[in-house]
């Protein structure tokens, strides 16, 4: 009795932990490729090629950054400006790495590089709001990347082939797919010990950083904010 | 189907300044413990991304974000993630479509 009670406790089969993976992105999926498709429009619009629409998508992966560098893309490339611009949108993936690193204790060595290389806003918030309930698993975590990253490629390349055929998703309320995603996720979290405390002084200081100068450091202004508020502000004594 | 060299360039800047980032956490040392303020501030960095993120668009862009934005909070509260989902894209769309 014991012994099947700890097996069930501990970590299912790869198999299982895999197609959780894989059903855990359904909604991310359904929500990111007309985002990706609208990305390889807009790619083709400042004079990128399909196969470079596709490369973009395939080695940056990341939706913000693509769309901020494409609305500033000019011929021939600026390639500093265009780094500059990744490394401000993508800095909050630094913070998120250094969370994420320590759910990877039964990762080997080598696949943690792997694993920080396909980490998109969704497949971090997925795997951390896993890793709250169960240890987090390489077949878990392969399951996220799965479907998800070619389909992120897949759809960036037929935005890139269908062009300006398209309408735009914001008119049909689809942008709200991530915000109601990441809301959720958000309240997943409610009822750690500091989580309004955190919750205002982001939001508070986002907002604010945004009304003053819009664009990508309100994300990075917003989460130093919230972590600065939980780690010095008051907390019971454990 | 060509890849333009300046086009390709501007892509392998992206990727590493992204790949940068995303490589922070490695630099840790292994076994680091985290205790304190520091592991405070640690837990609370997923709200705090998340909140960041959502923040701007719900409450400094429009009143019809905003007000889709709330009903995304109220079924955040009690329903599953697919029906947080329909609700947000129906109010999106619904709000704009008045507000507009």
């Amino acid at each position: 009795m014991t012994d099947t009670t700890t097996r069930r406790t501990s970590a299912a089969s790869p198999v299982t932990e895999f197609r959780e993976g894989v059903l855990t992105t359904l909604p991310a999926i359904a929500a990111a490729v007309p985002f990706a498709v609208l990305i390889g429009a807009l790619a083709v619009d400042k004079g990128l090629s399909v196969v470079e629409s596709g490369l973009m998508s395939a080695l940056v992966f990341a939706g913000a950054s693509q769309f901020v560098a494409l609305d500033g893309w000019t011929l021939p490339a600026p390639w500093l400006t265009l780094g500059l611009t990744a490394l401000v949108v993508n800095m909050r993936h630094g913070l998120m790495s250094v969370s994420l690193v320590r759910r990877l204790e039964r990762f080997p060595r080598w696949a943690k590089p792997v694993v920080l290389f396909f980490m998109v806003d969704e497949i971090w918030a997925f795997a951390e709001a896993r890793a709250e309930r169960r240890p987090l698993t390489p077949a878990f975590y392969a399951g996220l990347v799965a479907l998800f990253y070619p389909s992120w490629v897949a759809g960036t390349m037929a935005g890139a082939v269908l062009g300006g055929l398209l309408p735009d998703p914001k008119a049909y309320g689809l942008d709200f797919t991530f915000i109601a995603i990441f809301v959720f996720l958000v309240f997943t979290y409610r009822a750690r010990p500091g989580f309004a405390l955190t919750l205002v002084a982001s939001s508070g200081a986002a907002v604010l950083v945004h009304l003053v100068w819009p664009g990508a450091w309100s994300i990075m202004a917003g989460a130093l904010a919230g972590i600065l508020a939980a780690a010095f502000g008051p907390r019971k004594a454990s | 189907m060509t890849v333009d060299p300046d086009t390709l360039l501007a892509i392998l800047a992206m990727t590493v300044a992204t790949v940068a980032c995303r490589l922070v956490g490695l630099l840790l040392p292994a076994g680091m413990e985290w205790r304190g303020r520091l592991a405070a501030g640690l837990e609370a960095m997923p709200v705090a991304v998340l909140a960041a993120i959502v923040a701007p668009t719900l409450l400094a862009t429009g009143w019809a974000e905003t007000l889709a934005g709330s009903a995304v909070l109220l079924a955040a509260w009690r329903l599953p993630l697919t029906a947080v989902i329909v609700t947000g894209i129906v109010a999106a769309a619904c709000f704009r479509a008045l507000i507009a």
